[in-house]
């Protein structure tokens, strides 16, 4: 297929960016998105330019790498998957494919496509973990866990943390990033003990590294690729409500 | 030969770890926080070690080539992970575990660390429960476990379809726990280029920053390596796209030996190649082969029709189905080791059986499970891994079988590492995927993840500190003296010898180029001939890498190409060391399959006698053949035998 692709090209976070547009002829349909795009990459290296630059890694939807806003969706037009299992069949011939990096103040562009997303690992530095040693665990049946709360659990842990929930809100808020947390650990009897200080510090946290508010409209919902549910984000409320209440 | 001692504990086998950290130097807590520890990866074995180092109070600086510690490859294992908790009464134990994983590492591993490997397993599970890792459950509330290959027993602990990332993110929340505390210094984006090595000891590294280019000097009291395999020699394998040999390969350069590097493992169910653009093979978990059945058809004439697209899999009745494992392997079917299933799909493949247009793919088929126990058990245990295929190849696997074929997917072969996992570069520590213990010539499903949390949790965090206890009077090392200043200039000079040389072959180019040679001659099945026209394939890829590799843009920016030339520079050499590993193994075990020596039934056929023993090799000069060291194994407390699955 043939197809005109108008890309975000941004030389780091301090130069202004602009929209570039590229065509590019014969990709396969059963071709990846970002496979479209290496082929693009290999182009403008034959003719001298820089390539551009995108994050990905393990190309199998799960390292949350790779992430961009294809035709003004998170990680484009098809649902539950990262743009790195986007196929090309999924456009038509003579498409024009917009290409832009996540929206967000606190993932500042890096690179082209490429942004910070180091915000999300300071917000589980706030507690988004539970505090055992290595060497103090008790035996691993000694807690008995529902299995419904443990199968609500990991799909709340299911988080790739790739900041699509964010681009799409906006707000820009992490509130779906942080209640998967949140809700994860509370469901567990392991990390029941902590959660009223996890949902407060990590509460706080979420505001000072401007992120907005939730305002409940659903984006991020409708655009996680791993199906993560808005009612994770009523647990967190209801947890961060019993905590500083 | 004082390269390679073991080190292995005297005592009694179920004795050894026991013996060996009652009787080791410990560093008592005042000393630790003046002791420096650099780990090198942020996956299973490097998140988990960086963490349980930090909680017993030692300063630990933690690098990543990610954007963060979450997304190491680990994240992408599936399946799960083995425990000898036997849990299932079904008479699993610590010797089940340790003789299963020796045996299904065709007896190529070494027993005092096997047998610590599941001596500790049962430790990781219950640490991962603890950390609230949301392992799947029975309705009583007690964990469920499921079988995978090369085993008799359901041993293996699982989070749906992705327990790599529930265990990575357990052990990246401690990591972070410690961030917090100020214990860890988290380096994300920062490359590994170069070891520092001062009066014989690893003591600091080059890293370089992936955003602006600048080199960087760390200095510690110890450096651990947890960078990973190196199956990206292959180009297309499934890895990440980034994982990469080159902080193991500068060790290698600075000395540290290198253990087996022609074990590789391919792995049998992968879904197969579809074109030339191909970036990536994805696998899909062996947990399918627990419910899914695996076949190509009985007549050549349906294989034909298949391959012309002339009728599906639906079209051929249950009476002309080759169920060729269930055929060849009655005891253990399906759910035979990972070797033995890939030989056995490329065997069917290339006498003309295979069932897609290239002929490279077999059936692998839910019909029989799904009438069995309803769509609905199926999805519940495999719904995010069908959907994923689904994705990829547009075919619903709940109507029409899966298409597999077997891809490149780990190497057991890695950095030499003793008992208490130091390489031959004294302070210079290897875990995990990196170093080429513990999985022989094979490695059974689900274990990597016990290895890598094993080494991360339980091993490591005390080996090291009998080298430690030593250096509790060595203050922390500045980074500007000559050690650093050589170090960092080696990879300046690297670096710009590679922008200058402005060629005309982009570096995927020639990655795929390697990828070739190496998956024709050194994959799945080698032999002498194939293995010597490698060898003198890749020289002449090497010469061509440096004359006519083209890398756009400037050594001082966020530069990916650059970032993938430096990379491939070291899978270069690293091909032509996996090449002379096969060629001097005259011998057929595990994922190495020499065709000269297999048994009248094409099965492989070791040579005990002449190679139990792990090649250990070590650099010379630019130009020299590395030198060949043997570490002979000694087996105690199995008898070694063929294998067999039947």
């Amino acid at each position: 297929m043939n197809l005109k692709l108008k890309i975000w090209r941004q030389k780091d976070s301090k130069s202004r960016g602009k929209f570039i547009n590229y065509q590019l002829k014969n990709i396969s349909p059963d071709s990846s998105f970002l496979e479209m795009l290496d082929v693009l990459n290999e182009e403008l290296i034959s003719k001298n330019e820089e390539p551009v630059v995108f994050d990905h890694d393990c190309r199998e939807g799960i390292c949350g790498a790779c992430g961009m806003y294809i035709n003004g969706r998170p990680h484009g037009p098809d649902s539950l998957i990262t743009v790195c299992q986007l196929h090309m069949r999924k456009f038509n011939d003579g498409d024009t494919i917009v290409i832009e990096p996540w929206r967000a103040r606190a993932f500042p562009v890096i690179k082209d496509l490429a942004v910070d997303r180091s915000a999300f690992d300071k917000l589980i530095q706030e507690g988004g973990y539970v505090s055992v040693n290595t060497g103090s665990a008790p035996d691993a049946n000694s807690i008995p866990v529902k299995k419904e709360f443990a199968d609500l659990a990991m799909d709340a842990a299911a988080c790739i943390g790739c900041g699509a929930c964010v681009a799409a809100c906006k707000n820009a808020s992490a509130m779906l990033f942080v209640g998967a947390k949140i809700s994860h650990l509370a469901l567990l009897p392991q990390g029941k003990v902590e959660a009223s200080e996890r949902v407060s510090r990590m509460v706080v946290k979420m505001d000072e590294l401007g992120f907005g508010n939730c305002t409940n409209t659903g984006a991020c919902e409708a655009e996680c690729p791993k199906g993560i549910k808005l009612t994770n984000i009523a647990r967190l409320n209801r947890e961060y409500y019993k905590a500083v209440f | 030969m004082d390269k390679i001692q073991s080190r292995i504990p005297e005592g009694p086998l179920a004795e050894k770890w026991s013996n060996f950290k009652s009787n080791q130097n410990l560093v008592n807590p005042a000393n630790k926080r003046k002791l420096d520890v650099i780990v090198i990866g942020t996956g299973l074995a490097g998140a988990s070690a960086a963490a349980s180092l930090a909680e017993m109070g030692f300063k630990v600086k933690s690098f990543c080539y990610q954007d963060s510690p979450r997304r190491a490859h680990s994240i992408a294992a599936q399946g799960g992970i083995n425990a000898a908790k036997n849990y299932q009464n079904d008479g699993d134990s610590i010797y089940r575990l340790f003789f299963d994983t020796v045996k299904g590492g065709d007896y190529r591993s070494r027993e005092a660390n096997v047998y610590r490997l599941a001596e500790v397993s049962n430790n990781i599970i219950d640490q991962c429960v603890a950390q609230g890792v949301p392992f799947a459950r029975e309705y009583g509330g007690t964990l469920d476990n499921r079988s995978f290959g090369g085993a008799l027993v359901s041993r293996t602990f699982y989070a749906r379809g992705q327990t790599g990332q529930q265990l990575l993110l357990g052990a990246y929340q401690a990591l972070n726990r410690q961030i917090k505390k100020g214990n860890v210094e988290m380096y994300p984006r920062m490359e590994m280029y170069n070891l520092v090595v001062i009066d014989g000891k690893a003591r600091g590294i080059i890293g370089r920053d992936v955003i602006t280019g600048k080199l960087e000097r760390f200095s510690a009291h110890a450096v651990v390596l947890a960078s990973g395999g190196y199956g990206n020699v292959f180009f297309l394998s499934t890895m990440a796209m980034g994982a990469n040999a080159s902080a193991a390969w500068q060790c290698f350069k600075k000395g540290a030996l290198f253990g087996n590097p022609c074990f590789v493992q391919i792995h049998p169910t992968c879904i197969p190649v579809h074109g030339e653009y191909q970036s990536k093979l994805t696998l899909m978990s062996e947990s399918l082969r627990n419910d899914g059945r695996i076949w190509v058809p009985k007549k050549k004439e349906d294989a034909e029709r298949l391959q012309r697209g002339e009728i599906t899999g639906m079209d051929i009745p249950e009476e002309d189905r080759d169920y060729y494992l269930e055929r060849r392997y009655p005891a253990f079917g399906n759910l035979v080791p990972r070797d033995v299933a890939s030989r056995a799909a490329k065997e069917r493949c290339d006498a003309g059986f295979g069932v897609n247009s290239t002929g490279l793919a077999v059936f692998l088929d839910f019909k029989d499970a799904i009438e069995r126990l309803g769509k609905d058990v199926i999805e519940a245990k495999y719904g995010n891994l069908f959907q994923m295929y689904e994705k990829i190849t547009d075919d619903n696997p709940y109507e029409v079988p899966m298409m597999i074929y077997p891809a490149i997917h780990y190497s057991m072969g890695g950095i030499w590492v003793d008992y208490e996992l130091q390489t031959s570069i004294p302070g210079l520590f290897a875990i995990g995927e990196s170093n080429f213990s513990d999985h022989g010539a094979n490695r059974l499903g689900a274990s990597a993840l016990m290895q890598g949390l094993a080494d991360g949790y339980f091993v490591l965090p005390y080996t090291i500190q009998n080298f430690l206890a030593h250096e509790i009077n060595t203050p922390r090392f500045k980074t500007d003296i000559p050690e650093f200043e050589a170090a960092e200039k080696e990879v300046q000079e690297q670096l710009e010898k590679l922008m200058a040389v402005k060629g005309t072959k982009s570096v995927d180019t020639l990655h795929k180029h390697l990828g070739r040679i190496m998956w024709e001659y050194v994959g799945m099945a080698r032999n002498r001939d194939g293995l010597m026209k490698a060898r003198k394939e890749l020289k002449m890829l090497k010469q061509e890498f440096w004359t006519d590799v083209k890398i756009p843009g400037n050594l001082d920016d966020l530069n990916p190409e650059l970032q993938k030339a430096s990379r491939l520079a070291d899978f270069l050499e690293l091909g032509e060391l996996m090449t002379m590993d096969a060629l001097n193994r005259e011998e057929s075990c595990g994922g190495h399959f020499r065709e000269e020596y297999k048994t009248d039934e094409g099965e492989a056929l070791r040579n005990d006698k002449d190679f139990t023993y792990v090649a250990a090799w070590e650099y010379k000069e630019e130009g020299k053949d590395p030198e060949l060291h043997r570490e002979p194994l000694i087996f105690e407390n199995i008898e070694v035998k063929q294998r067999n699955y039947k």
